[in-house]
């Protein structure tokens, strides 16, 4: 279980508890957190889950897959803290974690 | 835009469905929210069916799109194992399948479509499958396992995922196409003859040319397919996917314009103002390619649950999208954007040997539609490519060495 603290573009913060074994974008979704569209529902095929993830947890997210690193490459604004939710697995170690949402997923 | 406080009744309790009434909460619709659906189980992902939850390693919860609490806990009044049957369009009442009523201010259509079933010989007997819904997935998973023989009719995305999952659960697969090769109706040649490679490498069967004709069985089992040339292909189960049809009777019986769908404009408006149909029963205009047509895919359901969603709560309708779609088979993730419609040839980057590579349909020098395996890059850019009509120098395009960044600058 870890607690997940999504910060939408405009500072809206929405906090929610997400299972061990879920990914970032599932606990958005199924908590209705506007700015994460996640159209694919996770098969890492549309890149509309886009986030910033605080710096202070990114070592902590684990390393992106190839296919991951490609698709974000084509997303808009990304930066160095750029991932894709349904690509974080939630663990214990991510209690605690601040994700920042786009203005907007295209 | 609609009154702040008008009943909105949604029928049909699908991806389209489910997704547009979470919708209408987040925009901060303030009336009653009503979602009807035939099936007992709240609104699901059905991508997952013939693939992750198949082979088990996807559960209920995972594949719901909200979980059940939330539909409570956001006043939408969620009515399962009821179906919509008429609707008064001069009253604003639709009738359900239990005898009730329920008067709407906004109606919306999301009854999506059903499979063709094929009327032949031997179609009622025990272990021959459709896949559409949960229930369907887990009696097809409760009827594969190692060693049984799996007959697949029509060699569509569904069978092919089907056969794929079926082969990773120790089961053998063979599937019966009507056409001279798989995908034909959705897919171009290239891209047929690699997947049909990758699933023989799979051990999957296939004979195409294969004009199914009817079902033997024994006990009331199944245990064959007859083919039109006599043979009889011998199975366990069968799984029958041969494409889909719009459940446009409720929108046809009141009146409403359809045509092989639901007519509807790009708000998702019927020829009824106070009507909208949403998802798999709709014939939608697309403006790139100056035509309607009707999509089965997810992306197309969220677009026209978003177009309704911003029309009740008077959000500014929202930019319109370029349709893609996608398929996982074995470790192979096919991504499509767009609709091979008017192409006048078809250019292949990239080396189907490698796995790695992306089929680029054209008009003159303007991308129509990308079948992109295993290559983000091509897909993406390819979906922009698509959505900003931007001509294309073709060899460029062709040329691998020339990053798809630069091709779409250029």
């Amino acid at each position: 279980m870890a607690k997940i603290t999504y910060i939408e573009h405009d500072g809206t913060e929405h906090v929610h508890d997400g299972k061990t074994g879920l990914s970032v974008m599932e606990v958005a979704v199924k908590n209705n957190v506007p700015g994460i569209d996640a159209d694919c529902g996770g098969a890492c095929a549309c890149a509309t889950c886009h986030v910033y993830v605080d710096p202070a947890w990114l070592d902590k997210t684990g390393d992106k897959s190839a296919m991951e690193e490609s698709m974000l490459d084509f997303a808009e604004g990304v930066e160095p803290n750029s991932r894709l939710a349904c690509q974080i697995k939630i663990t214990d170690g991510l209690d605690g974690i601040v994700v920042r949402l786009p203005e907007s997923q295209h | 835009m609609t009154s702040a406080d008008a009943h909105v009744v949604i029928v049909g309790a699908g991806h389209a469905g489910g997704t547009l009434a979470a919708l209408l909460r987040q925009y901060g619709h303030a009336g009653a929210v009503t979602l009807v659906g035939e099936e007992p189980i709240p609104p699901y992902q059905r991508p997952p069916l013939s693939k992750a939850w198949l082979k088990g390693e996807a559960d209920a919860e995972s594949l719901a799109l909200k979980p059940l609490e939330f539909y409570a806990g956001n006043r939408i009044d969620f009515r399962p194992s009821v179906r919509g049957v008429s609707i008064d369009r001069a009253r604003k009442v639709l009738a359900l399948s239990d005898g009730s009523e329920l008067a709407y201010d906004v109606l919306v259509l999301a009854t999506g479509a059903r499979p063709i079933r094929l009327p032949i010989p031997g179609a009622d007997l025990d272990g021959i499958f459709e896949l559409r819904t949960a229930a369907d997935a887990e009696a097809l998973k409760a009827a594969l396992g190692p060693g049984r023989t799996m007959a697949v009719v029509g060699g569509g995305y569904i069978g092919l995922e089907a056969a794929a999952s079926a082969r990773a659960l120790g089961a053998d697969a063979v599937v019966l196409e009507r056409e001279p090769r798989i995908l034909a109706r959705v897919a171009g040649e290239v891209l047929s003859n690699f997947f049909c490679q990758v699933h023989e490498g799979h051990g999957v069967r296939f004979l195409t040319g294969a004009s199914v004709t009817g079902f033997r069985g024994e006990g009331g089992k199944v245990t064959g397919v007859e083919l039109a040339d006599g043979r009889v292909i011998d199975c366990d189960l069968a799984l029958v996917g041969v494409g889909a049809v719009p459940n446009q009777e409720i929108a046809q019986e009141a009146g409403l314009a359809v045509n092989r769908g639901v007519v509807v404009d790009l708000e998702a408006r019927t020829s009824d103002p106070a009507i909208f149909a949403i998802g798999d029963v709709t014939l939608r205009p697309m403006p790139i390619y100056g035509r309607d047509f009707r999509m089965e895919s997810v992306p197309n359901a969220l677009e026209q649950a978003k177009q309704v969603a911003c029309a009740i709560t008077g959000r500014p309708a929202p930019a319109g999208e370029t349709p893609w779609q996608w398929s996982d088979q074995y470790d192979i993730k096919l991504q499509i954007a767009g609709y091979n419609f008017d192409s006048d040839q078809s250019l292949v980057r990239g080396d189907p040997a490698s796995g790695h590579f992306a089929i680029f349909h054209l008009k003159g020098d303007q991308v129509q539609a990308v079948e992109a395996i295993n290559s983000p890059p091509e897909f993406m850019m390819g979906r922009q490519l698509i959505g900003s009509r931007r001509p294309v120098d073709k060899q460029r395009l062709a040329d691998t060495s020339v990053s798809m960044k630069e091709v779409a600058a250029a």
